[in-house]
């Protein structure tokens, strides 16, 4: 590889975590720079340039919330937050103030690297991305607005459209249930997560062989959605 | 059996006696002969002789307002205010009791110990307020004359001629922890009386005259003297027991007194405490009750308890027999009870009455064997103390007597009938025959009324037969004298059968009355067996009094922190106003009856008992505007009932405590399995954790194939711990409460999508379907919740079920509830109570193959807490099919939002 080695930023206070991190992430081929505490990370995140930070969510000194709002008034490098299970509510919070995707506490390596992968590659690409998409036997082509299924074209309506690009435009990233409300019905819609429920629930008819066992359209319990790539 | 060993039962007695003395105050009686010997100046003396030694003396009441010389005793004392209390225009000065209470001093000086109180104040007597003050722990100066003694009441009247009638129990006496004897030549005594240091000299002139003359004073002095021997007598011989000194250890003599309801028994068993103290004997005073006693009225019914309760008070054990024959009871129970001597009453009937029905004590004397007889004599003139209890007036029944009239007129018309218009026609009918219709009549009226309306029956039916039917017709001459002999016998005949017929009827009722009451305590004990609540035991016996006494019950049970609180009442219950409050908090505190009726509060509005048991006082069991209070039967029928309460009350409690002590141990018993189960399935885990871990950190030959094997090793347990923790943290929060729900409109297939993603590594083995249908609305629930039920489902089925086979989840929906269905093919579940596997730490025998995937047994538990949080119900079962069934049910809350899915 010729691509040079994308240097990570680790906030986190617990050193067994860091360690691992540390020990797999360098196998892989990242550089690690490591932060014990919030007011250590930002002058780490400012002077390294780092291409992505892991941010834990539990951090003695700041809410890793806040933490992530000062981050992304002078950058907008990805960041991925690591928090322990039961913190639903917290993840969404960071999500929405910023944060790019999320790992629950305890994760494996393999889940860590594509989480890492998936939030590299939505910087590395300029937003336009690609007009063609490939799904397994799903065929996107947001130039013509077609989609077919096994060569089959398949009739959405133009909120299921929209969800759909919206979920390629990000995917393999995690969207909170109040961006995708955002992106598709407006900043200012007053709309509900039910709304968005009903739409999910039929564009996986449409989309799925087994909609009860999703394999793309993905339920990121008490978060959002992510489209499985 | 060795005669002179001490009575372990009086020694018991002594060390009771002992035991309640430590805590409680002590009394010293300061004893005289009569008015004016110096008791009060003496115990003022002694008071302020205290107060100089430094100890706390208060004056609750002293009578020294008219002596000069006692009075300026009372200086630099502490005086307690009087208690003032309004009665019929006047205001009397009464010791105030809860002052003295609250004031709680060293000692208090309360003269005259016999006392009456006032009406309006807790107790009757001055004696009951001088053992509280005892029992509060405050020691006690009293004053006390001789002739206020129970014991010697009679003697005194006569000596002197005068009834006393403030009268003070002997056992006061007795139980005094110090008496002095103030002791003053009656010349000395007369002296002072003339002086008028005793009266205001116009009063001790009359005084002097009728009471104080020199005859009474030396035999009243006579007797204070003996009275003060005898208790000097008594602590020697108590000084004995204790020491256990033998020798002159009296005979073992009983004396019995047999006691009727006669006026003279009170003299009777005056005798006979007499008697008993001169032979330093127990004694029993016994009441027989024959078919024929059984039918007495009821003022002799009063009577006879108000006799009793004088022998108790005197000392003596009271016992009531019953039996057909007096001399067979009295016999055969002396005998059992080693009986020395048995005192009677001279009979007070004519001898003709013996010689028809034999005479009980010369019956009693041929036959008493080894037993003597004392036959006492009683003073004719003997005045009855009822005279402060006056028996109701007799109501007269008017109805009654206008019945008699009616059926005597008729029997009257009928005989002038039949005389005047059937007797002139046909042959003469006889006056006999008309006679016999009156008779019948009479017969009618004696058999069907009171005894007045029979009498005049009779009177009227002779008369109207005089004034018809005996010639000369329509006056009350008689012309011939044998019709005077016809009055008589119809007279006595009328007599006679009414008195009878009302005898049996007093005795039907009597026997009815103990029937409704033995019937009733009977009902309330099998209804009271088969209740365990507190609180319907309470509601129970207060039905059943309130039915038998024809009044409203309430019943009063101790909160936690000891606060009377009213448990259940019949009807609706009036307010109680803070006086009938302290009435009842009085009985609970003392253990003692009290109220309307009783001798303590007597003007309460309810008569209150305490519900004693062997734990102590349990409640308080009140009559509210008792009907009967004046009948002193009421307050032993209702001492029966709040027996019977106090030990179902007391059951209840102890039934309470063992079930709050048997949950402490099930937590107790919870918590452990906790801990051995925490333990054993986080270490089991941690356990290959650490093995697999440092074989790759220490073994330097590992190939790369088993380096990778144990690393898995070490992910899998990892993920196993992880599981267990999130269990037992979600159990916990469910159990403290702390679960809380965020329902939100959900699609359920999203959920049980998401479940299964969750799952699909470690369910891979299995094939996992969803019937769920196209068309499911909308469903109100907590997501992540039942996001975590369909996992544990879904999980358990996989360690339970062989690999290969089907675990499907199917949900159906009707207009109110949605049912979800999880199924599998194993080999079921236990058949004999499928629902145990919802319990704590239930596990059941896992597949052998999966090797140590076992949870903590927290899981389904865990499912059906969630699944209750949502108002809902989960089931296990077995499919005839074969395989376990999961079926959760849960209500539909609301309409689902509507959504135009088409843009």
């Amino acid at each position: 590889m010729t691509e040079p080695q994308p240097t990570i930023l680790v906030i986190e206070d617990e050193e067994p975590i860091r360690k691992f991190l540390r020990v797999s992430l360098a196998s892989h081929g990242y550089r690690l720079v490591e932060s014990a505490d919030a007011a250590d990370g930002l002058v780490q995140a400012a002077s390294c340039q780092p291409d992505l930070i892991i941010l834990d969510l539990g951090l003695p000194d700041m809410d890793g919330v806040e933490l992530t709002r000062r981050i992304r008034q002078w950058s907008k490098v990805p960041i991925v937050i690591v928090s322990a299970r039961g913190k639903e509510q917290d993840k969404v919070v960071a999500l929405d103030a910023g944060a790019d995707d999320y790992l629950t506490k305890p994760f494996g390596v393999s889940e860590l690297l594509a989480r890492l992968r998936v939030a590299l590659r939505h910087t590395s690409k300029s937003d336009t991305g690609e007009a063609v998409f490939d799904l397994g036997d799903l065929h996107i082509d947001m130039v013509r607005r077609l989609i077919t299924r096994a060569g089959q074209p398949l009739h959405l309506t133009p909120n299921e459209y929209r969800l759909l690009t919206l979920l390629v435009k990000h995917a393999g990233k995690v969207l909170t249930h109040r961006q995708i409300l955002h992106e598709i019905w407006g900043p200012g819609s007053a709309l509900e997560t039910h709304y968005l429920r009903v739409y999910m629930n039929q564009l996986r008819q449409k989309l799925e062989a087994d909609p009860a066992q999703p394999r793309y359209l993905l339920t990121e319990p008490g978060v959002g959605y992510r489209l499985n790539v | 059996m060795n005669d002179t060993r001490p009575d372990p039962d009086a020694l018991l007695a002594e060390v009771v006696q002992q035991e309640a003395a430590s805590h409680r105050g002590k009394l010293k009686v300061f004893f005289g002969s009569n008015a004016g010997v110096g008791k009060t100046y003496a115990m003022l003396d002694e008071a302020r002789k205290r107060a100089a030694e430094g100890i706390d003396v208060v004056i609750g009441y002293a009578e020294a307002h008219i002596r000069p010389e006692t009075e300026s005793l009372l200086l630099g004392l502490d005086l307690l205010p009087y208690k003032l209390i309004e009665y019929k225009g006047a205001t009397l000065k009464e010791f105030d009791l809860d002052a003295a209470l609250v004031r709680k001093p060293a000692i208090v000086c309360v003269d005259e110990l016999a006392h009456t109180n006032a009406p309006g104040l807790r107790h009757a007597k001055r004696w009951q307020d001088v053992y509280e003050l005892l029992d509060a722990g405050i020691n006690v100066y009293s004053t006390l004359n001789v002739q206020h003694l129970e014991s010697v009441n009679d003697i005194v009247e006569h000596i002197t001629g005068v009834r006393v009638n403030e009268t003070l129990p002997d056992k006061v006496f007795d139980e005094a922890d110090e008496v002095e004897l103030i002791d003053i030549s009656p010349d000395e005594l007369i002296e002072r009386l003339r002086e008028g240091k005793v009266y205001k000299t116009q009063q001790a002139e009359q005084a002097l005259r009728h009471f104080f003359n020199r005859g009474n004073l030396i035999a009243l002095r006579e007797l204070a003297l003996r009275r003060t021997a005898e208790r000097v007598d008594a602590q020697m011989r108590d000084f004995r027991r204790v020491h256990d000194i033998a020798k002159p250890w009296a005979a073992n003599e009983r004396v019995l007194v047999c006691v009727g309801p006669s006026p003279f028994a009170a003299q009777l068993i005056r005798a006979t405490k007499r008697l008993a103290s001169a032979f330093r004997a127990q004694w029993l005073a016994v009441s027989i009750e024959t078919p024929i006693a059984a039918a007495l009225s009821s003022d002799a019914r009063e009577r006879l308890a108000q006799n009793l309760r004088l022998a108790e008070q005197l000392g003596a054990q009271t016992v009531t027999l019953t039996g057909t024959n007096v001399v067979d009871e009295l016999l055969a129970f002396a005998r059992q009870r080693n009986i020395t001597k048995i005192v009677i009453g001279k009979p007070d009937r004519p001898r003709w009455r013996d010689w028809l029905s034999g005479s009980i004590v010369d019956d009693l004397i041929r036959r008493s064997g080894q037993i003597d007889i004392y036959v006492v004599r009683h003073e004719q003139k003997a005045s009855t103390n009822t005279a402060q209890n006056p028996a109701p007036p007799r109501r007269i029944h008017w109805a009654e007597y206008g019945c008699a009239t009616l059926i005597c007129a008729v029997a009257t018309a009928l005989g002038m009938f039949m005389y005047h218009v059937l007797g002139h026609e046909g042959e003469s009918f006889s006056n006999t025959n008309v006679l016999m219709i009156d008779l019948l009549a009479v017969l009618f009226v004696a058999a069907r009324f009171d005894r007045g309306p029979a009498i005049f029956a009779s009177l009227f039916t002779v008369a109207a037969f005089d004034f018809t039917v005996v010639p000369p017709y329509y006056t009350f001459n008689v012309s011939d004298s044998q019709y005077l002999l016809t009055f008589a016998v119809m007279l006595v005949t009328a007599l006679v059968i009414s008195t009878l017929t009302h005898s049996i009827r007093r005795q039907r009722e009597a026997a009815r009355n103990r029937e409704r009451s033995t019937a009733a305590l009977l009902s309330l004990s099998r209804e009271l067996a088969a209740t365990r609540e507190k609180k319907n035991i309470a509601l129970i016996i207060a039905r059943h009094v309130a039915e038998v006494f024809d009044s409203q019950a309430i019943l009063f049970l101790p909160t936690l922190e000891r606060e009377l609180a009213i448990a259940a009442a019949s009807g609706e219950l009036p307010p109680l106003d803070d006086k009938e409050l302290s009435v009842i908090r009085w009985v609970f505190d003392h253990n003692q009856p009290a109220g309307c009726g009783t001798t303590t509060l007597p003007a309460a509005r309810g008569i209150y008992l305490p519900l004693a048991a062997s734990s102590g006082n349990v409640g308080v069991l009140g009559l509210l505007d008792p009907r009967r209070s004046a009948d002193p039967e009421i307050l032993h029928q209702l001492e029966a009932f709040a027996n019977q309460s106090a030990l179902a009350v007391e059951r209840a409690a102890l039934a309470e405590e063992s079930a709050r002590a048997w949950e402490r141990v099930e937590a107790e018993f919870l918590r452990n399995t906790l801990l051995s189960g925490v333990s054993h399935d986080l270490r089991t885990p941690l356990a290959a954790i650490t093995g697999a871990a440092s074989s790759l950190a220490e073994t330097d030959s590992l190939s790369p194939a088993a380096g990778k094997e144990l690393a898995e090793n070490i992910v899998h347990e990892a993920e196993r711990m992880e599981l267990l923790i999130t269990n037992l943290l979600d159990m916990t929060r469910l159990e403290a409460g702390g679960f809380q729900l965020h329902k939100e409109w959900h699609a359920l297939p999203e959920i049980v999508g998401s479940a299964i993603h969750h799952l699909h590594k470690r369910l891979s083995q299995h094939r996992i379907v969803a019937h769920l249908p196209a068309n499911l609305p909308l469903v109100f629930l907590d997501g992540l919740a039942m996001e975590q039920v369909f996992t544990n489902l879904l999980d358990n089925a996989g360690i339970y079920t062989p690999p290969g086979t089907e675990i499907a989840i199917s949900a159906f929906i009707t207009s109110d509830r949605l049912t979800i269905d999880v199924t599998d093919h194993g080999p079921g579940l236990p058949s004999t109570d499928p629902a145990r596997v919802f319990q704590k730490f239930f596990r059941g025998g896992s597949r052998p193959d999966t090797h140590a995937r076992r949870g903590m047994g927290l899981g389904l538990s865990i499912c059906k807490g969630i699944v209750e949080l949502h108002g809902g119900t989960i089931t296990a079962s077995n499919r005839p099919e074969g395989g376990a069934i999961f079926r959760i049910t849960l209500p539909r809350e609301g309409t689902p939002p509507t959504i135009d899915t088409q843009g």
